[in-house]
């Protein structure tokens, strides 16, 4: 197996090993040429994010220069477009965004100001999570020196571009991470999703058009458009090109985020990363390879499983934001899910009855699940219910919500029942008589 | 025009509908909760999810979803079915089962649909949410456990009435309905979220656990607490309204009602004149009919043609109205004035109905795009009118511009000072932006008329109308705003007199004037008149009640068939809802009754004949429920000459404009409350 060598690795400065400042990321590559990126025009960056592959590092991997490319070709000054950069990074597991903004801003600022050129947005908006505050403060003296740099701002680079990049701090709701809730939010509502059609590309932030990006996806591009697409697509399997940012946590001798090459097998990016599971492979239990919102997956099934959209799709997960989470089998599964159940309940908006009425009953039962205070038939019930809750939402919260749930009932069903039997059996055999 | 197909229907659409429009047009019913056609759409509450093809694997909303050529909606489909099954379930697990103590039983949409698309039993075993209560004021019952958050009030107040008062806080299930501060909610359209509601959260405090839907017997009526004549429906058992609620008219009140509307004629069982009084050794004494007429024959006695006179009231019906025109004739008196506040139009000021109708009308009023209010404050004056300026204003854009002292009209305005001055000499940001409209709309405030110089104003601000064009082919951009429910109907028939009730009051004072029928007049201050005979027609002991000399108990808008004429020339009837209490009878009866005391019998002897009478002379007031036909080619002059006092709005207080809606405790409790007048309420308590 080939592992990703450092001089095609992307994020140079992701442990913050050099200065985050302009003049380091200028020494790092960052900045360079800029205007002649620029001078490619707009369609030709496009088409070249197009041809590298890029997916969306968020989540849900759609194709970002697709995205891109349903944006207004002329827009009017009465109708501007934007970019909204996602940087409320909050799903559990995820800390990837976080070594970019801290460590290396200036990709993602360059990144802003070359996706924004090529969508032919006026403005950039980054949306940062509330409880980043170090990072908040990173990234605005980031812009500050971009700004008294003339990388941005009035013709950027010398570009003859006028772009201006602005930085929002959230108030610590998950919610707004999703894209429409993130556009209420930055407009001063309460952040809940928006209904889609229309889609923010036809009318996002103040009714305008808007596309909302990831930070890794935006930051990637000025190194894709430097480097050519074809470097970038020479990693990964089809489908799933590039390199991407893993973070691996849990049940690992050295939990660490790193840059990879897509499609890596799991039990390489554990064994050469990671230093390997504790206790050993025999003891991994499950993983949840994508962030708290995507199925987990049983230890056997995912060792040797390419780490990409397609291969974890087919075991029934996702890659979700690559967020990794290791589980050995000192973890107490069932406690693991409930608690990522609670999580979702939490972070419900309110907005749509599935998922306001839907977190709460799911992670009820839970809890009780947890003890196996429960009925044999409430562990389809609470199946059922999930299925309910999924695809009958505003926002993918609600599947968020049930898909880890789902997860645990098709793989660890056993478990389940045996808690409910052992429950059975230690609690008093006059409950049924007490009724 | 987008074609589809519903369950195998095919159906064309207009541009722009909803797949769940597309469903209603098909004759398939959606169940719905938070989707309303008035409001925007939420698409929160997921209840009209529906399959459809081509799209992704996943039911839709389709209160949200745009229909499109070639689409195929299933709404019985096993998809469809499990999504509302399961959204009724996720509804009702926090929903407490209260509905055997619950005032919307029997009218609440949770119930009817969790009948028809619910599952029947429920699996949820965890402990239901319990929510507290929330003030929102004298009108609003909340029991926010009950509250299945579909946001329609929340919209309702910020889109329709204009006041941010109702919001959610919280999030996820925490997530509750609230004034924010728990103040009363200030708008006088509140009540209207209580229909809005879909089930039991909020509900009506005066109606709390009054009656059941099918207890009570519906009447159509119509509104007479402003001149809006919005369409209500009376509901009563027995002898008393209990409730009133708008019924849908597009042209008029669309669904909503003020308010006023809504809670005024509770007032109706407080205070009643229920039987004949008469005024003896000073002091006033219950009498039977007959002693009463024999009073008022006594009373009359020497007094000849124009020394007898007549004032109407605000709440009258054209068919009392046109009654007591006939008696008087019998007298051989003319002066008969419906002119409460001597507002300076119709009569002798000018022939022409144009101008003293809405000629604008309420509903196109909703496409102006710029609109001059002079005197007018119709927030307070016509609630419904003020709806329609504020989606003017909120969909097309349009301009508000007024001449007032500044008072919150829920949008934004630009005011230009508070005295008439600015007709004269017009701003140059008015004219210029009447002169560049396409539907300017000039409205005269019946504060602004109600004034020595109210003709002049009147023949002004016609003049500034016709030079901006405001009088089109299809376009009359030229109305008088009316408060008194009794008023076009009453000019409609020359229920007016030369000087108006000016001249007659200092008749009155310097002996010119023998005899006062004072029909259900209570908005003018008659003072004690020492050498006039006063006789009182009405249904409350008020202001006109206090100084009579007879008294006579009549009905009530509730307890008769009647017709009335709105502002924009609107003929509508309203029926009879209950039964006039005690000795009370209808008005034209007890006219026709006396007039045969009299010796001179008026020529009818049911209430056809009166309304045949009627259609006779004045052939309009027969066009039931006709769409209003403005005027486009009003002609007004007057050589008066403009004063430059300040204007005065003609409602100083929202709730207490008329007798009934003063002895409606809710309405007391409201200018308490809402209006912080406290005063108001003790003296109209008294």
């Amino acid at each position: 197996m080939t592992f990703l060598d450092d001089k095609d690795r992307i994020f140079t400065n992701l442990y913050g090993f050099q200065s985050a400042g302009l003049k380091a990321a200028q020494t790092r590559g960052d900045w360079d040429g800029t205007k002649k990126l620029l001078a490619m025009g707009q369609d030709a960056i496009i088409d070249q994010v197009k041809e590298s592959g890029l997916r969306g590092r968020g989540g849900a991997g759609f194709p970002t220069g697709v995205k891109w490319s349903f944006m207004p070709k002329a827009p009017t000054a009465e109708r501007p477009s934007y970019l909204v950069i996602n940087a409320d990074e909050s799903e559990p597991g995820s800390c990837k965004d976080r070594e970019i903004l801290r460590h290396d801003p200036h990709k993602l600022i360059e990144g802003a100001l070359v996706a924004g050129f090529a969508m032919r947005a006026k403005a950039a908006y980054i949306y940062i999570r509330g409880e980043y505050i170090r990072e908040a403060e990173a990234l605005q003296k980031a812009i500050d020196e971009a700004y008294d740099a003339g990388l941005i701002g009035k013709n950027a680079c010398k570009s003859g571009f006028d772009y201006d990049v602005y930085l929002h701090r959230g108030a610590g709701a998950y919610i707004c991470g999703e894209e429409t809730a993130m556009i209420e939010s930055l407009e001063g509502k309460k952040g809940q999703p928006r209904l889609k059609p229309p889609f923010p590309a036809g009318a996002g932030l103040y009714g305008m058009p808007t596309t909302v990006n990831n930070v890794e996806s935006i930051a990637v591009v000025p190194t894709i458009l430097r480097r050519g697409a074809a470097w970038f697509a020479g990693f990964g399997r089809e489908n799933n090109k590039g390199t991407k940012l893993f973070q691996i946590s849990g049940h690992v001798q050295n939990p660490c985020v790193v840059e990879e090459a897509m499609s890596i097998p799991f039990r390489d990016l554990i064994e050469k990363h990671c230093g390997g599971i504790t206790g050993g492979w025999d003891n991994l239990l499950a993983v949840i390879p994508g962030g708290s919102s995507v199925p987990l997956v049983p230890a056997a099934e995912i060792m040797d499983c390419p780490m990409d959209f397609d291969g974890l799709r087919e075991l029934g997960s996702g890659l979700g934001t690559a967020a990794v989470i290791v589980m050995d089998k000192s973890t107490d599964i069932v406690r693991a899910i409930s608690r990522i159940s609670y999580f979702y309940k939490h972070e419900s908006c309110g907005q749509c009855t599935p998922c306001r009425e839907g977190t709460g009953w799911m992670w009820r039962v839970m809890e009780r699940l947890v003890t196996g205070e429960a009925d044999l038939e409430e562990i389809d019930i609470l199946h059922d219910v999930t299925r309910e809750v999924e695809g009958h939402t505003i926002c993918a919260l609600g599947d968020a919500a049930a898909w880890p749930i789902q997860g645990l009932i098709r793989h660890f069903r056993p478990e389940l029942e045996r808690r409910i039997r052992d429950y059975r059996g230690t609690a008093q055999p006059m409950m049924e008589a007490a009724e | 025009m987008p074609k589809l197909t519903v369950d195998g229907i095919e159906v064309e659409v207009p541009a722009g509908a909803t797949v769940l429009q597309a469903c209603e047009i098909a004759g398939k019913e959606i169940p719905r909760f938070c989707y309303h056609e008035r409001l925007s759409i939420a698409g929160n509450c997921r209840m009209c999810l529906v399959e459809v093809k081509p799209g992704p694997p996943k039911p839709q909303a389709s209160c949200a979803l745009p229909a499109a050529d070639g689409q195929e909606v299933l709404t019985a489909s096993p998809m469809t079915k499990k999504a509302r099954e399961g959204v009724m379930e996720f509804l009702l697990i926090n929903h407490p089962l209260d509905c055997p103590i619950c005032d919307q039983g029997g009218e609440c949409d949770l119930q009817d649909q969790a009948l028809n698309y619910g599952r029947g039993r429920s699996r949820y075993q965890e402990n239901k949410r319990a929510v507290t209560e929330k003030y929102m004021g004298p009108i609003i019952k909340t029991v926010m456990t009950r509250c299945i958050h579909c946001t329609r009030c929340v919209r309702f107040a910020e889109e329709v009435a204009g006041v941010e008062e109702i919001g959610a806080i919280g999030r996820g299930e925490n997530m509750q309905i609230t004034t924010y501060l728990e103040k009363a909610a200030t708008s006088e359209l509140s009540g209207n979220v209580i229909d809005l509601c879909p089930v039991g959260a909020l509900t009506s405090k005066p109606y709390a656990f009054e009656a059941r839907p099918w207890e009570l017997v519906k009447t159509n009526g119509i509104d007479v607490m402003d001149a809006v004549g919005a369409n209500v429906r009376y509901d009563a058992r027995g002898p008393q309204i209990l409730r009133v609620l708008p019924r849908v008219n597009d042209d008029v009140n669309e669904e909503w009602i003020s308010d006023k509307a809504r809670y005024g004629p509770l007032g109706l069982m407080k205070r009643r004149l229920d039987t004949p009084w008469v005024r003896k050794d000073g002091r006033l004494q219950k009498a039977s009919w007959n002693e009463a007429f024999g009073a008022i024959k006594a009373g009359l006695a020497g007094a000849s043609g124009d020394q007898i006179a007549a004032i109407a009231g605000d709440l009258l019906d054209v068919e009392s109205m046109v009654a007591m025109k006939d008696l008087l004739g019998t007298l051989g008196s003319s002066r008969h004035e419906c002119r409460q506040d001597g507002a300076q139009i119709g009569g002798e000021f000018s022939a022409d109905r144009g101008s003293y109708l809405f000629n604008t009308g309420i509903a196109p009023l909703e496409t102006a795009d710029v609109i001059l209010l002079i005197g007018a404050n119709p927030r307070w004056e016509a609630p419904l009118v003020n709806t329609r300026i504020r989606k003017a204003v909120r969909k097309g854009g349009a301009r508000v511009f007024a001449i007032g002292p500044e008072v919150d009209l829920t949008y934004a305005v630009e005011w230009l000072g508070d005295t008439p001055a600015k007709l004269g000499r017009v701003p140059k940001e008015l004219s210029e932006a009447l002169s560049a409209a396409e539907r300017p709309a000039i409205i005269v405030g019946a504060g602004a008329l109600a004034r020595a110089d109210g003709g002049a104003i009147l023949a002004k601000a016609h003049g500034l109308a016709a030079r901006s064009g405001a009088f089109r082919d299809d376009w009359a951009g030229f109305g008088v705003l009316h408060d008194a429910a009794a008023r076009v109907g009453g000019l409609d028939i020359g229920f007016t007199a030369e000087g108006g009730v000016d001249a007659i009051l200092s008749d009155a004072e310097n002996g010119a004037l023998k005899a006062l029928f004072l029909h259900g007049a209570d908005e003018i201050d008659t003072g004690p008149l020492p050498g006039v005979f006063k006789v009182y027609i009405g249904h409350h002991g008020d202001q006109g009640a206090h100084v009579a000399d007879v008294i006579l108990p009549s009905a009530s808008f509730a307890e008769k068939s009647g017709t009335y004429v709105n502002m924009e020339g609107r003929v509508q009837r309203s029926g009879r809802a209950v039964f006039p209490p005690g000795d009370a009878r209808e008005d034209w009866a007890i006219l026709r009754a006396l007039s045969d005391m009299l010796g001179k019998a008026l020529p009818y002897n049911d209430h056809d004949a009166l309304r045949a009478r009627i259609a006779g002379e004045w052939a309009h007031l027969a066009d039931v429920d006709l769409p209003a036909t403005p005027s486009r080619d009003v002609k007004i002059t007057s050589d008066g000459k403009i004063g430059d006092a300040p204007f005065s709005y003609s409602v100083g207080n929202f709730y207490m404009t008329n007798p009934v809606a003063r002895a409606s405790e809710v309405m007391q409790d409201c200018a308490a409350v809402i209006l912080g007048d406290g005063d108001a309420l003790q003296e109209a308590a008294e």
